[in-house]
């Protein structure tokens, strides 16, 4: 009842202050607080809406088993509706509410967010988001993708279809992407394979917002005739790759899609898994529900009485969701571990994550070694097809050309 | 009440044309400068101030647009666009050539204003819907070259690292310090605009505004106001660009996109349009109301929905709050938040009387 009136009061002066007050006096004694936004409600609320799910159900979990060595996790959850002010507004308001980190959701946003966070020592999560260099822990001190950057996909899926194809001597190899930052990022990590691999690549671009690409289909079935297609694509505009090419009769066995290509509801949008028969998917995180950690959720919701959200079955960015929520907490946990349990600061956190090595849930997570160097843990991802009306995975955590991703690394690194 | 006109005498002309005829107002501004310039920095939160300097860059853009929407009745979907223009130019200036922030803030705004004239080119043959749409191809050409122009842009992520702007050997780089430098400029762009309104440009810009053909008959070169309307809109628009760039830190185009251009019209409309405390409350409203209303629907759902499900119900209640109090207000009264405001200005005005 208190808490009622003292929230009504807040509504009625519309100040914010008040309310402010309400929610800390409910604060508990030994907690750690999580800051995180999300989109869901913005142009990616399609990810969104069930990623986010999956992070806080991850963080449940933990606070149902007595939290992080004795610390309850609060989190702080900011929409930031993809924009960027809301981003640095979501990140003062977790400084405020004393956060040891930062889970940024976007690529402007972490854009925006990396020099603020390095100056307020307080770490950024951007997995799947992103700029490549900021894989590297020196020029990028607090910034921590976390997962396999645009580059690093880019050589796993040369990789992968180096393994389809036998040889890339003299193959034909086209690749479709987003005309954005973010689409055209894997070109010159896709060029220099092309020489040293003897690959002959055409790239397609297809305009904002992605959902019209017909023409460049059509030049790459009839005209192109590629031996391979790597599809680098976002929001609706994968499922109408998948629809198009279809259409157009090109085996979707012969395509690799980057990670933002490569959930269900992609698939299911472009007329279903029987449709999409053959379509290879690039994962950073494990796909599906059977895992211990997801099992772990499910009961948690029994025991509440509760159903397991229907987010679960949309596995690919919910487990994405739980996967981000893993590696912070598994990064406070060292944290609190090298302070012997004291309350840790943003340093301790950011330490604690440059030491994150082994940690796979089962093997929903990669095989990850954070280091003071390397932010992105290595770069791995898995290939998951669709057969039999499901994904099944076809290609367990691997890493493609990893010399070659460094050196771009370390040259970008100097040109700044 | 205490507003009162009766008894105040003018004797000079130069008093009679003051900003502020009556004491009270000028003594509100006073009071109002003091508020901002010393008592909210010294009692407010990082945290709070950090709202503020968003509010204040904002305050520069939405003047800027309601100069060309608001006063010169010239449309434009383009002002993102314009932003992203003078974001570009001041972060290349200030990494490839090391400019300090004095010298990056007005190119960029220069460069932002001729590119906006540019873009104004066509509302000298059409105008409203048409040339909407005119200014929106404006914004896509201009997204599109920033995107494929890797001199501009700094390469394939379209993003350029700026220093934080120093002055005087301190570097700004708090929300504390952030705050005067915003404030600052947020000032001025006021007192530009209520200057320029009131000047021989603003009447011309007026006059256009309301019947284009009369103006031209009373001697108003037509052609000339409104690329100036456009250079000047764009100006500030290319200003608030590079604000946002030092606030940042990085100038990216894709916090510039078509959805922003919509945000700074919604600011206007809602706040009023051809006024410049219109632009001030617009600014306020767009940007302030989604924060307090998640702060009040944090407090007040947790007494219906567990903690992981209120993050759904807020995100989904705060954009139908949202849409609904625009809407609330733009019915109560379509002139804005500004008309709301003198409303209740002259009702108190001759308070207890009616008349």
């Amino acid at each position: 009842m208190m808490r009622f009136v003292k929230s009504g009061l807040g509504a009625a002066l519309a100040a914010g202050v008040l309310a402010f007050g309400a929610g800390e006096a409910f604060a508990q004694q030994k907690e750690v607080v999580f800051g995180f936004q999300c989109d869901r409600t913005g142009p990616t609320a399609l990810v969104g809406t069930v990623l986010c799910p999956g992070y806080r159900d991850y963080i449940d979990l933990i606070n149902s088993k007595g939290g992080v060595e004795g610390y309850k996790i609060r989190v702080v959850e900011v929409d930031n509706e993809y924009k960027v002010p809301p981003a640095m507004e979501a990140h003062e308001r977790f400084k405020k509410e004393g956060a040891v980190l930062d889970a940024v959701y976007g690529t402007p946003q972490i854009a925006a967010l990396n020099k603020k966070l390095e100056e307020d020592k307080m770490l950024g999560t951007s997995p799947g988001f992103g700029s490549a260099a900021a894989a590297d822990g020196k020029r990028y001190p607090y910034t921590f993708p976390i997962a396999a950057s645009y580059w690093s996909q880019a050589g796993a899926a040369v990789e992968f279809v180096k393994e389809k194809l036998g040889s890339l001597k003299g193959k034909k190899i086209a690749f479709i992407f987003y005309d954005n930052p973010a689409g055209k990022e894997p070109l010159p990590i896709l060029e220099e394979l092309a020489k040293s691999e003897g690959f002959e690549l055409r790239t397609f671009a297809v305009p904002a917002p992605g959902v019209e690409m017909g023409a460049q289909v059509l030049d790459i079935t009839s005209r192109y005739k590629p031996d391979f297609v790597i599809a680098h694509l976002f929001g609706r505009s994968p499922s109408v790759s998948i629809k198009e090419f279809k259409g157009k009769g090109y085996p979707l066995s012969k395509i690799v899609s980057f990670v933002w290509g490569s959930a269900e509801a992609d698939i299911i949008a472009a007329g279903g898994m029987a449709v999409a028969e053959g379509y290879n998917t690039m994962q950073f995180a494990g796909v599906g529900t059977d895992f211990p950690v997801l099992k772990d959720i499910q009961a948690m919701y029994k025991a509440q009485g509760k159903q397991p959200p229907k987010e679960m079955e949309s596995s690919v960015y919910y487990n994405r969701g739980v996967m981000t929520a893993a590696v912070q907490v598994e990064a406070v946990r060292n944290a609190i571990k090298a302070k012997g349990g004291a309350m840790p600061t943003g340093e301790d956190v950011k330490k604690g994550m440059e030491s994150i090595k082994g940690v796979t849930l089962g093997g929903l997570l990669p095989p990850l070694e954070l280091t003071p160097t390397d932010h992105e843990g290595g770069g791995w991802v898995q290939i998951w097809t669709v057969k039999g009306g499901k994904l099944v995975r076809t290609k367990d955590w691997f890493q493609g050309f990893r010399s070659v991703i460094q050196k771009h690394i370390a040259a970008d690194a100097s040109k700044s | 009440m205490f507003h009162r006109e009766a008894g105040v005498f003018k004797t000079t002309y130069a008093s009679d044309m003051a900003l502020y005829p009556l004491p009270i107002a000028k003594w509100t501004m006073v009071g109002l400068a003091v508020l901002f310039a010393i008592v909210l920095p010294m009692t407010l939160e990082e945290y709070y101030l950090s709202i503020l300097n968003l509010i204040f860059i904002a305050v520069v853009g939405a003047l800027g647009l309601n100069i060309l929407v608001g006063y010169t009745g010239q449309i434009s979907l383009g002002h993102g666009a314009f932003m992203s223009v003078g974001a570009y130019t001041a972060a290349n200036l200030a990494v490839r050539l090391g400019l300090p922030f004095w010298l990056t803030l007005p190119a960029g705004g220069l460069m932002a204003a001729f590119i906006g004239a540019l873009v104004g080119i066509p509302s000298l043959r059409i105008k409203g819907l048409y040339l909407a749409i005119a200014t929106l191809a404006g914004q896509l050409i201009i997204e599109w070259t920033i995107n494929h122009v890797p001199a501009i842009s700094g390469g394939a992520q379209a993003s350029i690292e700026v220093p934080r702007p120093d002055l005087f050997g301190l570097v700004l780089n708090t929300q504390f310090r952030l705050y005067f430098f915003l404030l600052f400029f947020a000032a001025l762009a006021i007192i530009a605009t209520l200057n320029l309104i009131r000047s021989r440009i603003g009447r011309a810009f007026i006059a256009v505004r309301d019947q284009d053909i009369a103006a031209e008959i009373i001697g108003i070169n037509i052609y000339r106001y409104k690329l100036l309307a456009f250079a000047i809109s764009s100006f500030y628009a290319g200003v608030c660009g590079v604000l946002y760039t030092y606030y940042f830190g990085i100038a990216n185009y894709e916090a510039f996109q078509l959805i922003v251009s919509i945000d700074y019209l919604a600011m206007i409309i809602i706040g009023g349009l051809g006024s410049v405390l219109g632009s001030i409350f617009g600014a306020i409203f767009v940007t302030l109301l989604p924060i307090v209303l998640r702060i009040l629907l944090e407090n007040v759902g947790l007494l219906i929905f567990s903690e992981s499900e209120l993050a759904n119900v807020i995100s989904g209640t705060r954009l139908a709050v949202f849409g609904g109090l625009i809407i609330f207000f733009l019915i109560v009264e379509p002139e804005g938040l500004n008309r709301l405001w003198r409303n209740i200005r002259s009702y108190f005005r001759v308070w207890p009387f009616s008349y």
